[in-house]
């Protein structure tokens, strides 16, 4: 199944690239594909993303890291289906992609089980089955024993592992996650970044993870990709060679987080000059 | 994964994790992250059922009588009038009358029916009503002045249109008892619906919920407290438009309720009963609060962790 987001039928004299959707696509097609895509606000308003062209293999971990205001989540949101671009084609291969947001969204009137059942039961799985398949999901993420509790009960980072389950309930192989664990405490994260980094492992998910934090791109991302703001462009990307788990104390972390900090000051600079 | 390569100069060498030891850092992991789980969340305490029985009950009861007595002191003290201010005793007696006669029963009863039906058709009508209303924009923008209108109009304006249009009959009090409750039900859930937070939303589309799915098993879920309080409003008017309603539309079909046996105590000058009957009615009101939508109205809160806040 493809997906292909095309801009809605150019207005005025914006070019729009359609995809060549290859009906026999080879094997090592990318998860994601973005061509040319540029997104403003408005039929004259101020342009967010300019002419970003970006491939992701299956079964990588991107992290987007920028400033604010450089249209990382509205990137995020456009891959998602949850806005449009104004030019440019977004292409989902495998049709569409779980989200995770900042906050973990849970809906208050149920359990954490109930709340990961919901989705299984949007995404068509039968009733049977849905109670085994929650108590599994959360067992990924270690809270079998909050299965019965109500998000209010739960912590943050509680919250945010059912909010985890949640969009592996919705087996897709793209997870998109917008900052995800910006709201918890450091500790917490740190503890957040192994499990996810584990399950990314498991179960072998293309993973885009948005974050403003140089440190924890650093520590998941086996790529890294800065960008700079207004308009919001691709300025560099860093791959790390995965050498299995790291931590965000490891050395090679500290390298790359004071080579993105650079760089990441520099494009910062450029705004002081307007 | 066996691997080396850290970058620069110094390159250090992994040996491969054999499958047991990772097994013990996976426990050691399940250790740690529950033991953080359990440092962050914080056991509630609940009040046991006696307990809350006597914090609820206690205090208004108290008030109560301390508000008889001061009554009575007053009566005593001042020696009013007994056909202007009669004391709590002849209150409890001209209601001991009422029902001794069976006309407090028959009016409790007819009222409490008409109010009940009135309040279900209320909801049959305002329910989609207001949901039409928050999700279609247009209709909204039509119709939502003129309800909110409806809603400030006190319904006992539509009494003498009610009577020409419908005689003295059933019809009428069900009209105005209609106009009283629906706006008010449909404006709570169009307030309910408009308080779910947008992120609800999206997160259900994101899960790939269709439209009908994202209302009946997202939108409407997170707008019941709206859509209660709205519940709550709409029989606080049904019954007082029932009232209104039964106090100027007597005779006819119409059955003999509270408001009639009011506007009959009134023309008889018989004070006693005139207060004895507003008591009822009071308590009537109170009785319906505390049975149907308290208990309804604190699960409710309670599992959407909404209790801790207020004076509740």
């Amino acid at each position: 199944m493809i997906n292909t987001r095309t801009a809605p039928v150019a207005v005025g004299a914006t070019t729009v690239h359609r995809a060549a959707v290859a009906t026999d696509r080879p094997a090592d097609a990318p998860a994601i594909r973005i061509d040319g895509l540029t997104k403003r606000f408005g039929t004259n308003g101020p342009i967010v993303l300019e002419d970003i062209t970006l491939s992701i293999e299956p079964g990588e971990f991107v992290c987007l890291l920028g400033a604010s205001g450089c249209g990382k989540s509205t990137l995020l949101n456009i891959i998602a289906g949850l806005e449009h671009p104004t030019s440019g084609t977004v292409t989902v291969t495998s049709g569409s992609a779980a989200v995770m947001f900042q906050e973990s969204a849970l809906f208050p009137w149920l359990t954490a089980g109930r709340n990961v059942e919901l989705a299984l039961k949007l995404r068509g799985v039968p009733r049977s089955q849905r109670r085994s398949q929650a108590l599994e999901l959360l067992d990924l993420v270690n809270l079998t024993d909050a299965a019965d509790k109500r998000p209010h009960e739960l912590s943050g980072g509680m919250r945010q592992r059912v909010a985890l389950a949640r969009s592996l309930a919705q087996d897709r192989k793209v997870l998109l996650m917008d900052e995800p664990f910006a709201a918890l405490d450091a500790i917490t994260r740190d503890l957040l970044h192994e499990e996810l980094e584990r399950i990314w492992r498991e179960t072998g998910r293309t993973i885009v993870f948005v974050t403003h934090n140089v440190r924890e791109a650093a520590r998941l991302g086996q790529r890294v990709l800065l960008m700079s703001s207004r308009p919001g462009r691709i300025a560099n990307e860093w791959r790390l060679a995965d050498t299995g788990p790291r931590r965000i104390e490891s050395p090679e972390v500290s390298r790359l987080s004071i080579a993105i900090t650079e760089q990441l000051r520099q494009e910062i600079r450029r705004n002081a000059q307007h | 994964m066996p691997s080396t390569e850290t970058g620069t100069g110094t390159s250090t060498s992994v040996l491969p994790v054999p499958a047991a030891a990772r097994a013990t850092s996976d426990d050691d992991f399940r250790t740690l992250e529950a033991g953080l789980d359990a440092l962050q969340t914080v056991p509630l305490v609940e009040r046991g059922p006696w307990r809350r029985l006597v914090d609820g009950v206690l205090p208004p009861v108290l008030l109560l009588a301390a508000l008889v007595v001061a009554w009575q002191f007053y009566v005593v003290i001042a020696q009013p009038r007994p056909d202007l201010v009669p004391g709590p005793f002849n209150v409890w007696a001209s209601i001991g009358e009422l029902w001794s006669n069976g006309r407090l029963q028959q009016a409790v009863l007819t009222s409490l029916a008409r109010g009940g039906a009135g309040f279900l058709i209320a909801v049959a009508i305002g329910t989609p009503l207001g949901l039409l209303l928050a999700e279609w924009r247009l209709l909204r923008r039509a119709l939502g002045p003129l309800l909110s209108g409806l809603q400030v109009l006190p319904s006992v304006a539509w009494v003498p249109a009610a009577i020409i249009w419908f005689g003295l009959t059933d019809a009428t009090v069900y009209f105005v008892v209609l106009m009283g409750a629906v706006p008010s039900i449909a404006n709570g859930l169009v307030a309910g619906i408009d308080q779910v937070p947008p992120q609800l939303r999206r997160v259900g589309s994101v899960l790939g919920a269709s439209r009908l799915q994202l209302v009946t098993l997202v939108i409407l879920p997170a707008a019941l407290p709206g859509y209660l309080a709205g519940l709550k409003q709409g029989w606080a008017f049904s019954w007082r438009s029932l009232m209104a309603a039964e106090i100027i539309a007597m005779g006819g079909s119409i059955g003999f309720g509270l408001g009639s046996m009011l506007q009959q105590s009134r023309d008889l000058a018989d004070l006693p009963a005139v207060l004895a009957t507003i008591l009822v009615i009071l308590f009537v009101g109170i009785l319906v609060e505390l049975i149907a939508f308290a208990p309804v109205e604190r699960c409710l809160l309670r599992r959407r962790g909404l209790t801790s806040g207020g004076t509740r």
